[in-house]
């Protein structure tokens, strides 16, 4: 009881500690990175059940700020290989188990 | 052999029909097999045979009469239609019911005579063939005639015009089958049938034009996303912070908090610096076109009609304005940016001391200079170092050296990089001359400085201090050596210059008028002393070239010209006022220029004119002003002069003033004052004869 009680535990500070935004690569420019990640993080809390309407959501919103034609990718597993335009691909991780993959290819 | 069956029309047609037609066939068949017994069967007489379903039936019932009425009911037609009213809201059955039956229909193609479209078909026909209907005048014999008859009673009877006429009222009536009659003779042209004509223009050719843009480019990218590679990478990231913490946890978070603002702010500011600073450059150059033209490309081209004489011409004004009440009291150029130099603003008044400036300006920018450095005493002399060009060596009035880095950020105040302090040697008296060496053995930086209370003292840099040592003590020679051994009285120094190429020998100008021959090597003996004036020595300045002579200017309106290996001077010049400075030019060994408190620059070319100088010019407005400091541009054909008002000026030297001397062609420079020293020989030994005689 104890063991699970302490492993719930650490679950949660795991989730705490590791569920601030971590860009793991990307060749945007200092503002549009910026901006992209704070939408990123708006989504995927307000859609933390579906990661679809949350790709959704960051797809349509990046295709009116930045122009079409965006790809967007949320998961817990996947593994990808994209052509992208230059300067126009984020790649992050959120939430402790939540990858994001943004780029712009038309 | 068709057997003829008695159908009795008595019985029920179907059942009938039905039972007699497989009772043929079972006759036919008994027939074909007995056909010779047939005849006789068929001649004797007839025998019912009755099929085995055959309904059996009662005589009465035989007998029994149908009737049967042929109406023209439609049988499929329905015997009770019931619609329903919307008006009474209930189903009422039809009276009567439509028992039309359609069996057949054809379209035929047959149209009346009088319609429409027959009377159209006719006239058309009647166009193209040109016939008259004559069966129309049988349908409507009367009515052509009687309207033909009318006509002319109301037209003028003539008869083409009535034909004419005749024709133009079918016309209005066009339907008429009338309006045929006349048409064979004319085909006219029916207001109310109008004819096209089209034509088409010409169209222009259509050619087809593309282009194609350079797609962005495109990169290939790829990872994979899996729980444990996002926990790795979170736990980097997390031990990352850590060390940063700590480091920050080091250095103190006010310096962070300074140095974040000051990227800031620099940030905003240096985005926007560079540009501005281009962009006040072009502006000046518009501003200053001519000016900068006249220093590029003006040649006086009456210097070719004065023949030896020269002129100055006025190019820029440098002047600022918090320096507006301190006089010009030293004047470097840059060696390595040849259009910077520094004009070390201070005072020469001993009552009116206050603060100092050290303003350093380019050409390109005459009306704000590039840096601007205050300071708290007045500036008495600098000298910027000559390889590196960004320090600055600079004497106060109040005894201290200090050295300027120009590359240091201006934080706030542009504080001097190194400062002497009065516990660490500085004078006590005015500095009057600075002046860079080359490195020392320890590669440190030092230069010399002399001052009123006759030190001369080397200072080096090392790391973040100035560190002195007393090179000479300057002292009263002559009068009574022996008994005054003890008392060393210091004498004023003012002036200094190193030899260019023997590094340990310098010359010291003094107030009393003297100049001694020193050595590094030696710090309290002289090697040479010369009685040069009767005022303090304002300047004394090594020649470029010539490894022997320099030259000395003092107070008491004289510029003399030696050779250091003889003690009487080569030449003496008087210039009507005292002499303010001199500077021997890079471009020649015999051509110097001296500026004097009346406001006139003097410019001497020994080679042409030994006597005089061949080009005497004020250049200030005001009379009052005095010329203070004039530096030759290293490789312009400029001067800068400055005078006590706080005023450079930049002059533009004319053609004449920068002959070169003409030997032979290959080496000019050191053949000038080898001659020139050649003519000094022959001037001195006339003196000489002169003087044993």
């Amino acid at each position: 009881m104890a063991e699970t009680g302490e492993g719930k535990k650490e679950e949660a500070d795991y989730k705490r500690l590791h569920s601030f935004p971590l860009i793991r690569h990307t060749d945007m420019a200092e503002e549009m990175r910026v901006e992209t990640m704070e939408l990123c993080v708006t989504a995927c809390e307000k859609f933390a059940t579906n990661n679809e309407s949350a790709a959704k959501m960051i797809k349509e919103s990046m295709d009116k700020k930045f122009g079409s034609s965006w790809h967007v990718v949320i998961g817990e597993g996947f593994g990808f290989e994209v052509t992208h335009e230059v300067k126009n691909l984020l790649y992050m991780f959120f939430g402790g188990s939540l990858a994001v993959c943004v780029w712009k290819c038309s | 052999m068709p057997v003829p069956t008695t159908v009795k029309s008595k019985k029920p047609p179907g059942a009938g029909l039905k039972v007699a037609k497989p009772a043929s066939k079972k006759k036919d068949e008994e027939e074909g097999v007995d056909q010779g017994d047939g005849w006789d069967e068929w001649a004797q007489g007839k025998a019912l045979i009755k099929p085995p379903d055959q309904l059996e039936l009662t005589e009465e019932e035989l007998k029994e009469e149908f009737t049967k009425i042929l109406t023209a009911n439609n049988p499929h037609a329905p015997q009770n239609i019931a619609r329903y009213s919307f008006k009474e809201r209930s189903y009422k059955p039809i009276s009567s019911v439509d028992q039309m039956a359609v069996h057949f229909v054809l379209e035929g193609n047959l149209i009346h005579v009088d319609s429409e479209e027959a009377r159209r078909q006719r006239a058309r026909q009647d166009q193209t063939d040109g016939k008259h209907w004559d069966w129309t005048f049988k349908l409507f014999p009367e009515k052509p005639a009687a309207e033909a008859e009318a006509e002319p009673d109301e037209e003028i009877p003539e008869n083409p015009v009535i034909e004419e006429t005749s024709e133009i009222v079918k016309e209005e009536r066009p339907d008429s089958v009338e309006a045929q009659i006349g048409k064979k003779e004319q085909k006219v042209t029916n207001q109310f049938n109008f004819s096209e004509r089209a034509s088409q223009t010409l169209n222009n050719p259509l050619r087809e034009r593309s282009c194609q843009t350079e797609p962005p480019p495109r990169c290939n990218f790829s990872a994979t996303a899996n729980q444990w590679v996002i926990y790795d990478a979170y736990l980097e990231e997390l031990e990352k912070q850590e060390k940063n913490k700590d480091k920050q946890k080091t250095f103190s978070a006010k310096k962070e908090e300074d140095k974040l603002k000051k990227n800031k702010m620099s940030d905003d500011v240096t985005k926007v610096v560079k540009v501005v600073k281009i962009f006040e450059r072009m502006v000046n150059q518009n501003t200053f076109d001519d000016i900068a033209q006249d220093f590029k490309y003006f040649e006086d081209a009456s210097d070719e009609f004065r023949e030896q004489e020269g002129t100055l011409l006025p190019l820029w004004k440098f002047q600022y304005d918090k320096a507006k009440r301190l006089s010009v009291t030293a004047l470097c150029w840059n060696k390595s940016y040849q259009d910077l130099f520094a004009v070390g603003m201070g005072s020469y008044d001993f009552s009116k001391q206050g603060h100092g400036m050290l303003l350093l300006y380019t050409l390109k920018n005459s009306t704000c200079p590039e840096f601007v450095y205050p300071t708290s005493s007045g500036i008495m002399c600098l000298h910027i170092h000559d390889r590196l060009s960004h320090l600055v060596a600079v004497g106060f009035y109040d005894g201290c050296v200090a050295v300027f880095d120009l590359k240091a950020e201006e934080g706030g105040a542009a504080q001097p990089a190194f400062k002497s302090t009065a516990k660490a040697g500085k004078h006590t008296d005015p500095v009057w001359q600075v002046r860079w060496q080359n490195d020392d053995m320890d590669n440190n930086h030092n230069f010399y400085s002399i001052s009123s209370d006759g030190r001369v003292v080397s200072w080096t840099l090392i790391k973040n201090e100035l560190v002195f040592s007393d090179v000479i003590k300057l002292s009263l020679e002559g009068a009574l050596p022996e008994c005054l051994e003890v008392v060393e009285q210091p004498t004023c120094g003012t002036s200094f210059d190193f030899h260019p190429k023997i590094d340990f020998l310098f010359l010291v100008g003094t107030e009393e008028g003297k100049i001694h021959k020193c050595s590094k090597a030696y710090s309290s003996q002289f090697l040479e002393t010369y009685q040069a004036h009767n005022m303090a020595v304002d300047a004394v300045k090594w020649n470029q070239f010539h490894p022997k002579v320099f030259l000395s200017c003092s107070s008491d309106w004289t510029v003399k010209i030696w050779d250091h290996t003889i003690r009487t001077p080569m030449f003496t010049f008087d210039l009507n006022s005292a002499v303010g400075d001199v500077a021997w030019s890079p471009y020649s060994s015999t051509v110097f220029a001296a500026v004097t408190t009346d406001g006139k620059v003097h410019v001497f070319d020994l080679s042409i004119n030994k006597y005089e100088a061949i080009c005497q010019q004020p250049v200030v407005a005001k009379k009052k002003t005095k010329l203070t400091h004039i530096e030759f541009n290293p490789i312009h054909p400029i001067i800068v002069v400055g005078d006590d008002r706080g005023y450079v000026t930049c002059f533009k030297l004319s053609p004449n003033l920068r002959k070169k001397p003409k030997e032979k062609k290959g080496q000019e420079v050191p053949k000038g004052p080898e001659v020139e020293e050649a003519k000094m020989e022959k001037l001195l030994s006339l003196l000489r004869d002169k003087h044993k005689t």
